[in-house]
């Protein structure tokens, strides 16, 4: 799950990581008003959008930029006019953009230096790890392929945590010194603590500013939390911006379902996330494009089965449907029957390619050909690729 | 013969009593498997379809039945913890099917197993079979058959394919294990390919990788310099989008890291045959047999 600027702000402020004062803004009149409680002539206004590259971003307007220095309250509210509800392409957003719904009003800081540091898991020995970097502001991937050299890694204890020594150890490997020492290292203490507090997968600052008067802040945050712990978090749960994700794959969690859209034209319904993957693979390998990714899961029940296939009818680009399922736990009776109740819920206006194999496949496939369904069945994979490829081609 | 799980294992069930577990403790049970307790707290002194004791811990369960492998339904908030029991309770196999157990609770159990003699596969995973001998896990008996092939994987369906290709092929498995879809888990690939490179009766893998992490490079690097026998694998997600969870909490490619074609690159690099699609797994290893 991701979550905006401003409300990453919010988390930092709650585990004492400095960042400007900022504050989000609905409307112009709004921006305007906290613009003038700053008191300051150093404002900038940043579009809220779960993506980056808003600097360099376009409006729909025409309008360049979606992150903008001003110096007046006034300055600050056209410029939240210009960017409230209008849609933002950038570099990361794909060519639709993303509709900005909030402005971040904040006090604009001079930069002296600019680094880079994140937190997260590391895999390979499962521990937290921080990746740090004096190269900030820029892609940090760019660096990592350009100068390795000037990446720091420091893996931390997964019992022990980070430890103040170790943020003192970073913060001089950053070229921190002086009085901006002891302020770095305990900056990087605390988002380790919210790192860890909140189940965090990822906290990545770029940049991490120092001013000239040698204040150190957290410029602009990426935060990612582990959606298995998210239970465990109901504030962060409240944070969720539906605007900001796919309608489809909003509707699809609401039954718990694992849907991803994308953007071809062949639908598939699977069980098990790697047989899905491998389905979307063999559609692409038999000349089709996957619309989705959609797992059913384990344990999925007749409900599930029935709205996600409503789902994956309801998308128009969708020509033609494959139904790959193989059981374990689930059952392909279940399934059929699934199958069966969605199809006469919503009359089926694609071709639909059904394959079946596993628990009960025989009781499946029975209950299928007893309900008259127009249904093409597959044996293989090999071959129920081919027929809803070829199927998707007819229509 | 198999690695990990054969004829003589004693299989105990954290979770017995609640829907999954019990479905699948049958499940167990009618493929043969040895079981021989259960657990749920508060529920000690029941007896499961007439036959099976339950226990309140692991502990009372292992001093009773001598229970050597256990296969946790524990809901994903306390699984963590279920694992942690079973491997203070000296359970040597702990096999975690459980899906959606917070990432850090996992680094702190994968922590205090360092040095203990417990083995944990999983979580978020399909389990282990023997075929004809034992089956721990959620996966559809009927499809496997005794055999010499080595099946390691990430995926639980994905698995069945490989497996039924094996099969109706006339090629049985010597042990099939699922070590799961989360980022960090128990067994990794390379752990269960030293596993195999030690049974003699083991004359060929088959490999089921997915986008995410680095764990099928390092398998590779290791098959590479220690393994001559046929390797056959399939990476699952050649064509998932960067950055979004494929289902698993472990299948993504990040900072363009984990990419299905950088896997089979080191894969291939290694010698290993890679099938084209998941429809070919099974006829690529095959034909790496006749080499």
């Amino acid at each position: 799950m991701n979550i905006h600027e401003y409300q990453a702000k919010q988390l930092f402020g709650r585990f004492n990581v400095a960042t400007p004062k900022g504050a989000p803004a609905e409307t112009p009149e709004e921006a305007e008003k906290i613009a003038a409680g700053f008191n300051t002539s150093k404002l900038v206004v940043k579009a809220q959008i779960h993506a980056g590259g808003r600097g360099k971003g376009t409006f729909d307007s025409g309008f360049k930029g979606g992150v903008k220095l001003c110096s007046t309250p006034a300055e600050a509210r056209e410029l939240a006019d210009k960017m409230l509800g209008h849609t933002l392409v950038t570099h990361q957003t794909g060519p639709a953009g993303k509709v900005v719904r909030k402005v971040l009003v904040a006090e604009s800081v001079d930069i002296a230096r600019e680094v880079y540091f994140a937190i997260l898991m590391d895999r390979g020995t499962g521990s937290p790890v921080v990746v740090a970097s004096t190269e900030g502001g820029v892609e940090i991937e760019k660096v990592a392929e350009e100068h390795p050299e000037k990446i720091i890694r420091e893996l931390v204890h997964p019992l022990l945590g980070f430890q103040p020594f170790q943020a003192l150890k970073l913060a001089r490997q950053l070229d921190f010194k002086g009085d901006q020492l002891k302020a770095a290292a305990t900056l990087f203490s605390n988002v380790f603590k919210l790192f860890i507090s909140l189940d965090c997968s990822l906290v990545e600052i770029n940049p991490l500013v120092v001013t000239p008067e040698g204040v150190v802040y957290a410029l602009d945050a990426k935060f990612n939390f582990d959606d298995n712990a998210l239970y465990r978090h109901k504030d962060i749960l409240e944070m969720r911006d539906i605007y900001e994700e796919d309608p489809r794959e909003v509707e699809a969690s609401r039954f718990g379902l694992n849907y991803i859209g994308l953007e071809g034209d062949i639908a598939c319904l699977v069980n098990g996330a790697g047989l899905a993957m491998a389905t979307m693979d063999i559609i692409k390998y038999a000349g089709g494009e996957p619309a989705n990714f959609l797992d059913v899961g384990g344990g999925a029940s007749e409900e599930q089965v029935t709205e996600a296939f409503k789902i994956l009818i309801a998308d128009k680009n969708v020509k033609a449907i494959l139904v790959n399922i193989f059981g374990g736990i689930m059952r392909c009776d279940v399934i059929a029957q699934g199958i069966i109740n969605a199809v006469k819920a919503v009359s089926l206006p694609v071709p639909l390619v059904v394959r079946l194999e596993g628990t009960n496949v025989d009781l499946g496939k029975k209950l299928l050909e007893d309900s008259r369904l127009p249904i093409q069945a597959a044996t293989d994979l090999s071959e129920a690729a081919k027929l809803v490829v070829a199927a998707a081609k007819k229509v | 013969m198999s690695i990990l799980v054969d004829s003589n294992t004693r299989l105990l069930v954290q979770g017995i009593t609640g829907s999954s577990g019990a479905f699948h403790a049958r499940g167990c049970m009618e493929y043969g498997t040895n079981v021989v307790a259960g657990v749920t707290p508060g529920k000690g002194g029941q007896l499961f379809d007439g036959q099976v004791p339950v226990f309140d811990t692991v502990y009372e369960a292992g001093q009773q039945t001598g229970c050597n492998a256990t296969m946790i339904f524990v809901p994903a908030p306390f699984a963590g913890d279920a694992i942690l029991e079973a491997v203070d309770a000296g359970v040597e196999l702990v096999v975690c099917i459980t899906e959606g157990i917070p990432v850090m609770d996992m680094m702190r159990v994968k922590t205090a197993l360092r040095g203990k003699k417990s083995r944990l596969i999983g979580p978020n995973c399909p389990g282990i079979i023997t075929p004809g001998q034992c089956k721990i896990g959620i996966m559809p008996g009927y499809i496997h058959r005794p055999g010499k092939i080595g099946v390691i994987s990430r995926s639980g369906t994905l698995t069945y394919e490989a497996v039924w290709q094996l099969t109706q092929r006339g090629f049985g498995q010597s042990t099939c294990i699922g070590i799961g879809g989360d980022p960090i888990n128990g067994t990794s690939h390379l752990d269960a390919v030293k596993l195999f490179s030690e049974d003699p009766d083991t004359e060929a893998l088959i490999i089921i990788g997915e986008i995410g992490g680095t764990a099928e490079e390092e398998a590779a690097v290791w098959i590479k310099e220690n393994y001559d026998k046929p390797v056959a694998a399939f990476i699952a997600g050649a064509t998932a989008p960067p950055g979004r969870r494929m289902g698993h909490a472990g299948a993504i490619v990040s900072g363009g890291k984990g990419t299905a074609a950088g896997k089979m690159e080191a894969l291939r690099e290694a010698g290993i045959a890679i099938a084209d699609t998941p429809a070919t797994m099974g006829a690529t290893l095959i034909k790496n047999l006749k080499h």
